[in-house]
């Protein structure tokens, strides 16, 4: 149970040459797709996906059900068939059961209902008979035991040119089917839209179980594999990942206070990052990982410092008597985007390390607060209120354009998807909370629950190395 | 919209021992525990955090008929000055830290849970620095007093309505030992 397995990849085009050609363009698909999936590269070196992923495991685990709903469309979905995958009855549809689901989930693609139907990898398919059911693109595969472990192999099909886009054997083992799967999913996602997929990273969220419960957990970014990375009988706020992905800066007030923890989900071994006197929260790591922007009122009301990944060197970074908080760092890790009341009404401002200088964002409505920008540092997500509600709204950098994403009635603690293309959120729904997975474009909507808890800060984690 | 019911691994680890929150009650000690576990890749650690010590306080901060055993101030919405009906309660608190010295107080303020958690942690802590502000000025000392911010986290009403969001508006006053 200890014991990893990695998942290791292999391009598949190197063992068979039934791949694509290096340079073949699936410009095909362009045509079907929103200009935000235009494909960036025809054909990645598949070397680049080939690093190995160690997914993980489960422990002792008690049941409890996650519920995923999803709603709206993405415009223009790309159909597709997934073939039942071949070989190993039980693994096969396992990881074709994990790709279907993730494929669909994401609103980009609309699923051809082909169960039934068996393909694997080794055998050309029949592209008339798959165009007749209405796919442009068909992937299928099959899951075979080999030393001792299990080989899931597959290969992508443009039905319409009827070539192959490409495959991979990737080695697994059967608690690793899942994440099989989704390697499978993200590499199809990539192959087809040009983009990165998701599929394979983690969200971290907060249930309270109870007045005095509360847990962070870690789940996969389909909510499943959830564990606990921390319990506690005091409340747990703010978790944002490192860059790496290896650990959670949060805030926890088990000591009746809030004070800031680095947690490092390996080992769970933490350090107090912030722990002066007053409050200490709010923290958003620097892009690079060494230092973490922090509001800290040990000096007097609500105020925003940089401080080393290890607590040692803060550096008082506002100015001024009003609250500033908040602080999300921008790629370029020179620009700081935070909440500050110093207008009369909380707003949104931005400023630069290097120089200081200071930029109001909002101006419309009274309340406008938690900016978070996304890795490509275009979009702003932010919470704004109207009418009473609080909702997620998305600033185009550039346009500084704003577009409300969502009608609910109470979003809070926006984080992006490491692609930039999905938003999640708290929000609440019959007086409980949930999560919620909002396309940037407002088209496309995921909810995750769990029934008999309270869900909230979610954050969601960078690419897996 | 279609719908997927997923079963799911959920871990529970430890059983965290319940607790009240309320200021004067006692709690168990419950040191946080650290299990490191595997090498390498997603497993994740589970650690348990949580309890206090606590010691006894003299009778005149916790005897219902002594004013000093009144913890709580509240405030309106969107404000942060204490209003005149609370000002010989603090006086009363200021009275108590002057004369006793080798006492510390920890003031957690609150808000009501409407908006971002973060901006609300910000708002109550101008709640509890308005308090700290007030017992300086009457005689306690700066460093006998620590204002500390639980936001909208600890709502002493979990409803919904004003009249549950007014009693989440407030600023406690807990003493060494409570804290």
């Amino acid at each position: 149970m200890n014991s990893l397995i990695p998942v290791e990849f292999r391009n598949y085009l190197s063992l068979q040459p039934l791949g694509a050609p290096e340079g073949y363009n699936s410009s095909f698909f362009s045509g079907n797709l929103p200009p935000m999936f235009r494909p960036l590269l025809s054909l990645r070196g598949l070397g680049l996906i080939a690093s190995s992923v160690v997914a993980f495991l489960c422990l002792s685990p008690a049941r409890a059900e996650l519920t995923f709903e999803f709603s709206g469309a993405g415009a223009n979905q790309i159909p597709i068939a997934i073939a039942d995958f071949g070989g190993d009855f039980g693994s096969a549809r396992a990881v074709t059961s994990v790709v279907r689901g993730d494929l669909e989930r994401s609103g980009v693609f609309r699923l051809t209902d082909v169960s039934g139907l068996s393909l694997t990898e080794a055998t050309n398919p029949a592209f008339e008979e798959w165009k007749n059911l209405g796919a442009d693109a068909l992937a299928a595969g099959s899951v075979r035991p080999g030393g001792g472990r299990l080989e899931a192999r597959f290969q992508l099909y443009d039905i319409a040119r009827q070539t192959a886009l490409g495959g991979e054997a990737l080695t697994t083992s059967p608690n690793m089917l899942r994440a099989a799967g989704h390697r499978i999913a993200d590499f199809i996602y990539e192959k087809l839209t040009g983009e990165r997929g998701v599929f394979s990273t983690r969200i971290a969220y907060v249930v309270k179980g109870g007045a005095t419960r509360y847990e962070l957990h870690i789940a996969d970014a389909d909510g499943q594999n959830a564990q606990a990375a921390l319990i506690s009988r005091e409340p747990i706020i703010s978790p944002v990942w490192s860059p790496d992905g290896s650990r959670l800066a949060y805030v926890s007030f088990e000591d009746k206070k809030p004070i800031i923890y680095v947690h490092s989900l390996v080992n769970g071994r933490r350090v107090v990052v912030a722990n002066f006197k007053g409050s200490n929260s709010a923290p958003a790591w620097s892009p690079d990982g060494s230092k973490l922007a922090v509001t800290l009122s040990k000096d007097g009301g609500s105020q925003i410092y940089l401080i080393n990944a290890d607590g040692s060197g803060a550096q008082r970074l506002s100015t001024g008597s009003s609250i500033n908080t908040e602080a999300s760092f921008a790629p370029d890790g020179q620009t700081l985007y935070f909440t500050s009341d110093r207008g009369g009404s909380p707003q949104i401002y931005s400023t630069r390390l290097d120089s200081g200088e200071v930029r109001r964002m909002t101006f419309e409505g009274s309340y406008n607060v938690s900016p978070r920008v996304s890795p490509d540092g275009r979009t702003m997500a932010f919470i704004t209120r109207s009418e009473g509600a609080f909702r997620l709204a998305a600033m185009d950098l550039a346009s500084r354009q704003i577009q409300v994403l969502s009608d609910s009635e109470k979003d809070e603690s926006p984080s992006f998807a490491p692609n930039n293309r999905m938003i999640l959120i708290a929000t609440e729904i019959g007086g409980r909370g949930v999560l919620s997975a909002v396309s940037v474009d407002g088209r496309f909507k995921q909810r995750l629950s769990i029934p008999a808890g309270d869900v909230r800060e979610p954050a969601w984690g960078p690419y897996r190395r | 919209m279609k719908r997927f019911i997923i079963p799911s691994l959920i871990v529970i680890v430890l059983l965290a021992v319940g607790c009240t929150s309320t200021p004067d009650a006692e709690q168990d000690a419950a040191p946080v525990e650290s299990r490191s576990g595997a090498d390498g890749g997603g497993r994740i650690a589970t650690v348990t955090a949580g309890g206090v010590d606590s010691r006894g306080l003299p009778p005149e901060l916790t005897d219902s008929r002594s004013i000093l055993s009144k913890r709580s101030i509240y405030f309106d919405y969107d404000r942060f000055d204490i209003k005149p009906e609370y000002r010989d309660l603090v006086a009363a608190h200021a009275k108590f830290l002057t004369e006793n010295r080798q006492f510390r107080m920890l003031i957690q303020g609150n808000t009501d849970e409407r908006g971002s958690r973060e901006y609300n942690l910000a708002l109550g802590q101008k709640r509890a620095d308005a308090v700290k502000k007030q017992l300086v000025l009457l005689g306690a000392r700066e460093e006998q007093v620590e204002s500390v911010s639980l936001g909208e986290e600890k709502p002493k009403n979990p409803g919904q309505d004003e009249a549950a969001w007014a009693e989440n508006r407030r600023g406690d006053l807990l003493y060494s030992g409570e804290f």
